[in-house]
């Protein structure tokens, strides 16, 4: 006898990244009802963060807007962030997963006029600028924020600072006696979007990132080059504030390493590629790029961008694996190596050091359901059962580490999977 | 095809067929990890004898690959090695830098082809030879036969240089002018004699050594 196992059409994307947002809003045009699980107080994920997107150089305001303006235009997606997901129980068609949803502090009536946060004056690091700066423990995380409401920081919930901010919401949005919830939801598949985060680059001893001001990460150096960013667009070596022009590029930072990540990530070549540019735009002929890398994967049609940052004169390139940096009495970074074509060592000074940093899964810092397979980097390969058999699915640098064009693609095939899911437990299954 | 451009394809051939590297991968100790070698650099770079040794580990890898077997065999850098361990704690591909090192070194100087004079060798053969005859390191006669590789004048200008090292170490006990003669051996000499023979057996065996 067959008949329907699902308790529930529901798809749970867990993740609000470029990723999640895509699965989510993929499955609910196609009338899906989807319930997208953000664990921070924002969707936009390590997108948001970026400068500027490799090839086309284009800002990811314009991708994350249009996403945006689907989410607000589909009824399908019920959007939950500080939303983390602690088990999943059941199979497909009948799962039962347990959301933890952690106090915002703030209400939905909140219109972002931003009175909490002038009114506080304790500061936290801002979590969107990977510690390079300070904001105010009553913030917007930043200007394309989804939803557009501010976050009380809990360190200052029962202090006088927290009644600061109370006092200053004249609509009365803050909701200091906001509590912890956890909410049970019956969900008939489950897309794990839950992306990537960067190598922990400290790890990485010879390179001194721990040590040395100069020697920073990708990320952060993203961030520098960002209008919005701490510095406001200016290159600005966190030592002296001075402005950077011999700024360079260490491939591998941490990944293809046996004793950090032992797989590629992928996308680290072209963001450094990417980031010559910024420093073309910052500091014009005068700016001087140098990649040390053990080889460059710029794959498919990226090649033509390599192309052509190996021909801009401010860009050179020496096919080295940096052995060490040691620091000058100027706190400018040396690197010592030998490079791979001739064999000279050398030892050259620049004035900021950039580490492309590798991808590590997120879902390492995350507990997992029991039946997720993962590869030995960390990476969701899917769940267990037969072939055709799953009811969770893995989107995006989840996955695989992935840039955000292949991230959305494979967000899309996550959609696709799942509606799959849905369709075949609300028809005829076995009991 | 004329028979004079088939013989040349097959030089040419030979030339791609990696049998030093099939060589080192069957003599050396951990000889099959050569091929993992990904050329980053990273060994030579943290060697702190680097500059001064004519082929880092990275190199001596890629002369493998491109089987320079007179170059390797007979390169002296595999004797610089102070065994600091460095390059393979920071190997990415975690190959035992060190142990091939050494490895290739022992190969070499089995089969006669490791440089003559090489000092750190010279040394080494002088120890164990020391070693060996008595089942302990003769402490006198090791550092005289040091003092003298470099011909008599020079030893003796060095031994001269060393006296009141030597009378120091004297009159603390630390040396005693008798050694000179042979000086005192492990208690059963023939059965220390007998656990080299044996080693060094199973080694030639292992290692495909008939002699």
């Amino acid at each position: 006898m067959t008949a329907s196992i699902a308790t529930s059409q529901a798809i749970l994307v867990v993740g609000g990244g470029i990723s999640g947002m895509t699965a989510a809003l993929e499955a609910a045009e196609c009338g899906k009802q989807v319930i997208l699980a953000e664990k921070t107080p924002t969707l936009g994920g390590r997108t948001a963060l970026l400068y500027r997107y490799f090839p086309k150089m284009c800002h990811p305001t314009c991708g994350l807007e249009i996403n945006l303006r689907r989410l607000k235009g589909n009824r399908n997606v019920r959007t939950m962030t500080m939303t983390e997901v602690l088990a999943v129980s059941g199979r497909r068609g009948d799962y039962t997963v347990t959301l933890k949803v952690s106090p915002r502090y703030v209400t939905e009536s909140c219109t972002g006029c931003g009175d909490c946060a002038r009114a506080v004056s304790a500061e936290i690091d801002n979590p969107y600028e990977y510690g390079l700066a300070k904001t105010r423990a009553a913030y917007l995380p930043h200007a394309m924020a989804y939803p557009q409401r501010y976050v009380i920081d809990p360190s200052i919930v029962g202090t006088p600072e927290g009644e600061k901010a109370k006092a200053a919401c004249t609509i009365g949005a803050v909701d200091l006696e906001m509590k912890e919830e956890t909410v049970e939801i019956k969900v008939g598949a489950v897309i794990w979007a839950t992306g990537w985060k960067p190598y922990d680059a400290a790890k990485i001893q010879p390179y001194g990132y721990d040590r040395f001001a100069n020697v920073i990460t990708s990320l952060e150096f993203e961030r520098l080059a960002d209008p919005h960013g701490p510095t406001g667009g200016k290159i600005l070596r966190p030592s002296d504030g001075k402005e950077a022009k011999d700024i360079a590029f260490i491939q591998c930072a941490g990944s293809r390493d046996e004793n950090h990540l032992r797989h590629c990530s992928r996308i680290c070549c072209m963001a450094s590629l990417k980031q010559t540019q910024y420093v073309r735009e910052a500091c014009g002929e005068g700016g001087k790029s140098t990649v040390y890398y053990i080889d460059i994967r710029a794959i498919d049609r990226l090649e033509d961008f390599y192309a052509m940052v190996w021909n801009d004169p401010t860009v050179s390139f020496v096919k080295s694996k940096v052995a060490e940096i040691v620091e000058d009495k100027n706190a400018n970074p040396v690197l010592h190596g030998v490079d791979t074509e001739g064999y000279h060592r050398y030892a050259t000074t620049h004035e900021l050091v950039v580490l492309a940093v590798g991808m590590e899964p997120e879902a390492n810092g995350i507990k997992l359901p029991d039946d997720m397979l993962l590869d030995s980097s960390g990476f969701i390969e899917g769940c267990k059962g037969a072939a055709g058999d799953e009811g969770m699915f893995a989107a995006g640098a989840a996955s695989s580490p992935l840039d955000v064009n292949r991230s959305v693609q494979s967000a899309t095939a996550a959609a696709l999977r799942a509606i799959t899911v849905i369709h075949k437990t609300a028809r005829t299954e076995q009991v | 095809m004329s028979n004079a451009n088939v013989q040349a394809n097959l030089s040419n051939l030979a030339r791609y067929q990696n049998n030093f590297l099939k060589e080192v991968e069957a003599n050396v100790e951990e000889g099959h990890m050569v091929k993992m070698c990904m050329q980053c650099g990273v060994c030579a770079g943290s060697c702190p004898f680097g500059p001064d040794w004519e082929h880092s580990p990275q190199k001596i890898f890629m002369m493998i690959r491109a089987g320079k077997r007179d170059e390797v065999l007979g390169s002296d850098s595999m004797f610089m090695c102070t065994s600091c361990y460095n390059c393979i704690v920071r190997c990415p591909r975690q190959l035992p830098i060190t142990h091939i090192m050494h490895g290739l070194a022992n190969y070499a100087h089995r089969i006669g082809m490791a440089p003559k004079g090489q000092p750190t060798r010279q040394f080494a053969t002088l120890f164990w030879n020391n070693l060996v005859k008595k089942g302990r390191v003769n402490e006198l006669t090791l550092t005289l036969g040091h003092y003298f590789t470099n011909g008599l004048v020079s030893g003796i200008k060095t031994a001269l240089g060393m006296q009141s090292i030597g009378l120091g170490l004297f009159m603390a006990k630390r040396l005693n002018p008798m050694e000179i003669f042979g000086g005192h051996g492990v208690k059963d000499l023939k059965g220390f004699h007998a656990i080299v023979a044996k080693a060094k057996e199973i080694e030639d065996r292992k290692k495909g050594f008939t002699a």
